[in-house]
């Protein structure tokens, strides 16, 4: 056969499928426990398709996805796609919407078609699997040309490794919650303060601290072996290539189990083109905070014939996630320089009334705490601790408030009720409820909404830790003080400390919806709920939940 | 060796009627069964002759129900002089506390078996709290409150402040106590935590016994009083 008989032949072997390519984008993936070497130290982690992460899968807007999962484990396994619209059997969540785990050794088939386009991500949901390694970005394009136009297209995920197992994780932070945390107040960080502040403010720190029974350095529960981008470590160096002049896009995921960072590209400005998926109006940013879950598209435009280091610092400053962007491979970019860690403030249990309202919307929600026992002095004129970043002077971090949806929303109801979200916790226990009740309390209720109808979502945390809160199968609009028309959707939305935020859904997805802080070990010690959409009767019992009393050292009042 | 054996019995029936759930959604966010154990062991010597000491102290369960187990041995001279065995149920009933139920058994000084109740819990300013009362198979009354705290003095290196004070509610001839306060101890552990898991320490502390329990001591010839310093490991679980 000549060259031309061959391409030909090739071609007309294509041609029955050209249809169906168009129609169906197919994947294999396999789930193993195979032992990896990351850190220098070999272990058994969980591969997808034989590495961690597992491979980016892309699809196009219209396809259907068909994509087969393939369980080597020794137990069962699931899938779950982060941020897609799809029916809740495909969701991947054992036990919720008709899905069931993959048995050991077994095969399931996951299809569904794709409505949407963006950035999104994969990962277990499964015990601690995806601790393990069982992640991966799931990219799909638009149909025709979307709005974003780069030269370059680089997914970064981030995300936290640790030599133990996820299950050793829990059960530590079980025996002991701070087991982790090796930066816990000292006597001689008392002194220090004594001699700065005067005996009178240090010791009142001192003794609100110790009367609530909580620790102001809870910023990150677990400490990590190692942060990663694209699964390398600082040293292994992921590098991503660029001509001088280009435009850039990084699709930021965040898949860590625990970790959120504070994300820089130092010399270069960010502009923000998608949030969790969706597209939101150009903002340029220095640097951004990135709750575990979240991913953040960026454009960025390196002039420069150098090389820019992609700078992920974890909110506890005990590490970074580093990666390269530079003009050839080889090349590193200046180490950044380390942060210093914040304290949680009183501000950050809800003592604080008097916020500057530019970062958060909190409305009428602000909490009522006057009945609580803390010596109310002057606290009002505290900062929050955990939304310090130590953001250099004239620098711009995005906030909440900055995200405006690209196209206008749809619907633009008011919300018909509104459904309070108390997320709470006990450190001292590592127990972590919503609406004072975990997943396995017997008291447990879920969340019922009428199909169709437009509902607030009103968070109120009453703990000192954040909580990115995650709803599977359908975005909510943030309440962040733009128009409503321009409210950007979010899979996750992330709570700080002691603050209270609220968000719209509009309940068009029937059936049974995780509904989660996606904190890994949160979700597993009980803070995790589920959403469920369905028509009721009319004479159904209003379901309204009313939040039990919270189990934490945090009591609300209301 | 019947406590302990049932001891035994219940850890292994414990983790038995846990695995039942193990498959269950709900169970898998929430509900899962943990431990924690500690063990110490100290030796160490006072003006009255070397003392050595034993204690663990643990739980297996869930967040609200736990079985807690812990026990005692304390050594002088060579002599096993106190032998104590306990296992207890433990219910969370406040955010911080649990309350416990169970029984205690003694085989040193005297063979004795207690009925026990109590907390279990933390206080505020962090004060690592139990408080016990007791009813022996006598009838007698007693009770023991413990706290400590733990500070720090870097990450690893710090100190734990305890004290434990003993009541009774009878003179008791046979195990040469008084009414009232009996005894007590404060003393102060200095600790250098090589990991969370494995901390060897320093400990020293004043013993003293009170009252009419001091008295009975005297009149034996005992001292009332004794400064002991030792050195302890302690793992976790």
């Amino acid at each position: 056969m000549n060259l031309f008989t061959k391409i030909f032949a090739g071609l007309l072997a294509l041609l029955p499928m050209l249809p169906t390519v168009a129609a169906t984008t197919e994947y294999t993936l396999v789930i193993d426990r195979q032992p990896v070497n990351i850190t220098g130290k070999v272990v058994d982690k969980i591969t997808v398709n034989g590495s961690i992460p597992g491979p980016v899968l892309e699809f196009t807007e219209g396809d259907t996805a068909v994509i087969h999962v393939e369980n080597k484990l020794d137990k069962p396994t699931s899938v779950h796609w982060h941020g897609l619209l799809l029916p809740p059997d495909m969701d991947g969540v054992p036990g919720l919407g008709g899905y069931d785990a993959i048995p050991a050794g077994e095969r399931f088939t996951y299809q569904f078609d794709l409505r949407q386009n963006g950035t999104y991500w994969y990962h277990a949901h499964s015990g601690t699997q995806e601790q393990e390694g069982h992640y991966g970005a799931l990219i799909v394009h638009p149909k025709a040309a979307g709005p974003v136009q780069a030269d370059r297209d680089y997914v970064v995920v981030l995300s936290d490794f640790s030599e133990e197992t996820g299950q050793q994780i829990i059960s530590n932070l079980k025996k002991s919650p701070h087991y982790y945390n090796y930066s816990q107040r000292t006597v001689g960080d008392f002194f220090a303060d004594v001699e700065k502040e005067g005996f009178k403010s240090a010791w009142q720190t001192v003794s609100q601290w110790g009367q609530m029974r909580m620790s102001p350095t809870d910023l990150a529960d677990v400490r990590y072996d190692a942060f990663l981008v694209n699964g390398k470590t600082n040293q292994q160096n992921w590098t991503g290539l660029f001509t001088p002049g280009e435009r850039v896009r990084l699709r930021f995921i965040n898949a860590s189990a625990m970790s959120m960072y504070d994300v820089r590209i130092p010399g270069l400005k960010m502009t923000v083109v998608q949030a969790d998926g969706q597209y939101i109006e150009p903002v340029e940013v220095d640097e951004f905070r990135f709750a575990v879950a979240e991913t953040y598209d960026v454009i960025i435009t390196p002039e420069a014939n150098q090389a820019y280091t992609i700078a992920a610092e974890s909110i506890d400053r005990s590490g970074f996630a580093l990666g390269t962007l530079a003009p050839r491979h080889g090349m590193k970019g200046p180490a950044p320089e380390k942060r210093p860690r914040s304290l949680l403030t009183m501000a950050d249990m809800g003592h604080d009334m008097d916020h500057d309202g530019d970062e958060m919307n909190h409305g009428d929600m602000a909490m009522d705490h006057s009945g609580h026992n803390m010596a109310d002095s002057d606290t009002s004129k505290m900062q929050s601790g955990w939304a310090d970043a130590s953001t250099p002077e004239g620098h711009k971090a995005l906030q909440y408030s900055d995200l405006r949806a690209l196209e206008k929303q749809q619907d633009q109801r008011p919300p018909a009720r509104e459904i309070e979200v108390v997320l709470g916790g006990n450190m001292e226990r590592f127990i972590w409820t919503i609406n004072g009740r975990k997943f396995s309390d017997p008291t447990f209720e879920p969340i019922q909404l009428r199909y169709g109808e437009r509902v607030r979502l009103s968070f109120k945390n009453t703990t000192m830790m954040a909580h990115p809160m995650h709803l599977h199968g359908m975005f909510v609009q943030l309440e962040n003080g733009q128009p409503t028309e321009k409210l950007p959707n979010k899979h996750t939305v992330n709570v700080p400390p002691g603050d209270s935020y609220s968000v719209l859904l509009t309940a068009d997805e029937p059936g049974e919806w995780a509904f989660h802080c996606h904190l890994l070990y949160h979700m597993a010690a009980g803070m995790m709920s589920k959403v469920v959409v369905a028509e009721y009767n009319d004479d159904l019992p209003d379901p309204v939940t009313t939040p039990a009393s919270d189990m934490g050292g945090h009591h609300d009042h209301h | 060796m019947t406590i302990i054996k049932i001891n035994l019995f219940i850890m292994v029936f414990g983790l038995f009627i846990t695995n039942a759930f193990a498959e269950d959604i709900h169970k898998d966010h929430g509900g899962a069964t943990y431990h924690a154990f500690w063990l110490e062991a100290q030796h160490g010597g006072g003006r009255e002759g070397d003392k050595s000491h034993v204690e663990w102290d643990g739980w297996i369960g869930g967040d609200t129900h736990k079985l807690w187990l812990k026990g005692e041995l304390e050594g002088h001279k060579g002599q096993l002089e106190e032998s104590e065995v306990w296992a207890l149920y433990s219910r969370n009933v406040a955010d911080f506390w649990d309350l416990q139920l169970g029984l205690r058994h003694d085989s040193q000084p005297e063979s004795t078996r207690y009925a026990v109740v109590g907390f279990n819990g933390l206080a505020p300013y962090l004060f690592e709290t139990q408080a016990h009362l007791f009813v022996s198979d006598y009838g007698d009354i007693s009770a023991r409150l413990k706290q400590k705290n733990h500070l720090l003095f870097t990450q690893r290196f710090g100190f734990e402040p305890y004290y434990e004070l003993n009541f009774t509610a009878h003179n008791l001839a046979r195990q040469s106590l008084g009414r009232g306060l009996s005894d007590g101890e404060i003393g102060v552990k200095l600790f250098y935590e090589i990991t969370r898991k494995l901390v060897p320490y320093i400990d020293l502390r004043y013993e003293r016994k009170f009252g009419r329990t001091a008295s009975i001591a005297r009149n034996v010839g005992e001292s009332e009083e004794d400064w002991v310093a030792s050195l302890g490991i302690k793992f976790l679980f």
